[in-house]
């Protein structure tokens, strides 16, 4: 342990030094152009015992001190593991789907908007994982198609008065249209170039929602969308049917459930389907994938049209949610979030991705008191992650082994 | 010959952007043959092949196979005609699993039953792919990914099999154990090879026929053991 801490001591220390240069101009230059050191120094020496603290555990672990407790816990998840697997998978889907479903009556509203915050998330996730995951496309403006989708919607309600439910494919539709007008022109590029062009149009999108007053009304957005309504029949005298408009929060809880595990299916046949796999050798090597007959043209174009497609699906949920769109929702900053969120999961991995949503959205608002340094801790997180988890928390599929390495 | 040529290209010219990597190259492969080209790096060996599967276009000239012209047909329309090329350095799915590596050749076709089967011919013509058929394609060495490659290519059915360098950065015993399959697969499934090699010597055993290829330009044609005994072709690229 100790020499092990003393092979890396030099690097330890030069990034602590690091860290404190980082800190200082984060909290120790004030507005008004006093500077100040206390504080940086307060918050540094939490993070250097912090730090410090994990960096023992790890040497202690890694040199084998820590045994009397590892030793245990290893055989405890051992056999914790052995009395699971029995289970078949769908015992744990169906303990999770009662979970999902029993949700908005355990918690209060709060828990029950973020929940929906992260179903929605699931679908924009899983939709970039078609691109970006099975496609091997980046895409850094897919929340346009997002936009398009809740545009579609807030338009047709607000100024044609068309319903929630005709809105709604139309919506994806649009949003697919839209994804085959930005990939038509970016199929022959790859990586790099992609990305850059992908971020632009999903700027112009979003500039275009802001500036075309006539149809978007600009930054001011549009106001007065109407919630999801659905025709009940009431049994009063004779059959009737009355409109019910889902404005409680639970209510439309489970409409985005049902669109989450509608998503969920829909990508995991897409991806186990022929196509998921033509889209996976595309990713792998597309001149490869041309010369083993796969029409990476078309299939590539089908990949951002599915992609968009349920982007533009949750956009009409969100404006449905929302009640009101404006072109503020659908920012750079929103793209790289569900980027963000494929990434850390795992790409091409639906658990993975659904895990994802989850830290991502979930946990910033447990850790509410932190707000100011979200994007630090963010980053941080991100760089740890790609250290120790660089396939995402869950990743898509297990390196296989070599035949003689089998148990 | 009276037998009409498989495949046939007449003078064909093409190139990446201004530089000209072929000028005017033509050859004649016939049914059942195995025929090499033989030429040094940058002859435009492995360019020939990207431009009879149509990856690098052609600028002049006509590529025929089976009498027509396939010059501007997009190249993954070939395999479901019969033509499929093994790439220069293998190209292998290598987060996809051998399986399904071998699912994918089969890309354009559709009876389940048969591609099932050929999956299990494949695996009985290079038994560690059946071993490792659950493993990632780029966990295999490099040898079993040369196979696999084959393999792949194989699942299409190919009438005309165009292998570009298959014996690179393979050990020598593990090239032997490649060409004596290229073989097989020509004499017990009459599959025609056209086959691009560095490796002049083990080419031309192999070969029938034999094409030299310099600058773009095919400057030799003869049978395979007339070139082995070609006193320039022994100094040119047999080290002698």
């Amino acid at each position: 342990m100790i020499q092990e801490f003393r092979r890396i001591w030099k690097q330890y220390a030069i990034g602590m030094l690091w860290l404190l240069g980082l800190l200082w101009p984060l909290l120790g230059i004030h507005p008004d152009g006093s500077l100040s050191f206390e504080e940086t120094f307060t918050v540094w020496l939490y993070l250097l015992a912090g730090i410090s603290g994990c960096l023992l555990i790890y040497l202690a672990n890694h040199g084998g001190q820590l045994n009397f407790i590892t030793i245990p816990v290893k055989t405890l998840r051992t056999r914790v593991m052995a009395l699971a697997t029995p289970l078949p998978t769908w015992m744990w889907l169906v303990v999770v789907f009662v979970l999902a479903l029993i949700f908005p009556q355990i918690t209060g509203r709060y828990a029950t908007d973020v929940a929906i915050n992260v179903l929605l998330y699931i679908c924009l996730g899983l939709g970039l994982n078609v691109v970006v995951g099975l496609a091997g496309m980046l895409d850094l403006g897919y929340i346009a198609f997002y936009g398009v989708g809740a545009y579609t919607y807030a338009v047709l309600n607000v100024t044609y008065g068309v319903g929630f439910w005709i809105c709604l494919p139309l919506a994806a539709c649009f949003a697919s249209f839209a994804g085959c007008i930005v990939g038509y022109p970016t199929l022959r590029m790859r990586g790099d170039y992609l990305a850059i062009v992908t971020l632009g149009f999903g700027e112009i999108v979003r500039i275009i929602l802001n500036n075309w007053m006539e149809l978007t009304n600009g930054p001011n957005g549009i106001l007065g969308v109407k919630p999801i309504s659905i025709l009940i029949p009431v049994f009063e005298n004779g059959c009737s049917f009355e409109i019910f408009w889902v404005k409680k929060l639970q209510f439309f809880y489970y409409f985005a459930l049902v669109l989450a595990i509608l998503t969920i299916i829909g990508v995991h046949r897409l991806n186990f389907s022929r196509i998921g796999r033509a889209w996976e050798s595309i990713r792998e090597d597309e001149t490869a994938a041309e010369l083993m007959g796969v029409n990476t043209f078309v299939y590539k174009l089908l990949a951002y049209a599915m992609g968009a497609f349920f982007a533009g699906l949750s956009g009409a949920f969100f404006a449905a949610r929302m009640r009101f769109v404006s072109p503020e929702s659908f920012t750079f900053l929103e793209s790289a979030m569900v980027l963000c969120m494929v990434v850390l999961g795992g790409m091409g991995s639906i658990p993975g991705i659904i895990l994802g949503v989850v830290a991502l959205i979930a946990l910033p608002e447990v850790f509410r008191e932190f707000e100011s340094y979200r994007m630090l801790i963010f980053g941080a997180t991100m760089i740890i992650m790609m250290l120790f988890r660089p396939a995402g928390l869950i990743p898509a599929k297990r390196v296989g082994k070599r035949s003689e390495e089998k148990e | 010959m009276s037998v009409e040529p498989i495949l046939e290209l007449k003078n064909v010219h093409s190139g990446y952007g201004t530089i000209k990597a072929l000028r005017g190259v033509s050859l004649r492969v016939y049914p059942g043959e195995v025929v090499a080209i033989i030429g040094a790096n940058g002859a435009g060996k492995s360019t020939t092949l990207m431009t009879i599967c149509g990856i690098v276009f052609a600028t002049a000239g006509d590529v025929l196979y089976n009498g027509r012209v396939i010059t501007k047909v997009s190249p993954e329309k070939l395999p479901a005609q019969g033509l499929c090329q093994v790439p220069e350095g293998r190209r292998i799915f290598p987060r996809l699993t051998v399986e399904e590596n071998l699912i994918l050749g089969a890309f354009y076709r559709r009876d389940q039953a048969g591609i099932d089967a050929d999956i299990q011919h494949m695996y009985s013509l290079f038994p560690i792919l059946g071993e490792r058929c659950k493993q990632h394609g780029g966990t295999l060495s490099g040898g079993e990914q040369q196979m696999l490659a084959i393999a792949r290519a194989l699942m299409t059915k190919p009438k005309v099999l165009l292998l570009d360098e298959p014996s690179l950065g393979l050990a020598p015993i593990i090239i032997q154990q490649i060409f004596h399959i290229i073989k097989d697969i020509n004499e017990k499934e009459g599959t025609t090879i056209l086959l691009v090699e560095q490796n002049a010597n083990l080419a031309l055993q192999a070969a029938t026929r034999g094409y030299v290829l310099e600058t773009g330009m095919i400057t030799l044609e003869d049978k395979a053991d007339a070139l082995l005994h070609n006193p320039e072709i022994r100094k040119a690229y047999l080290g002698e």
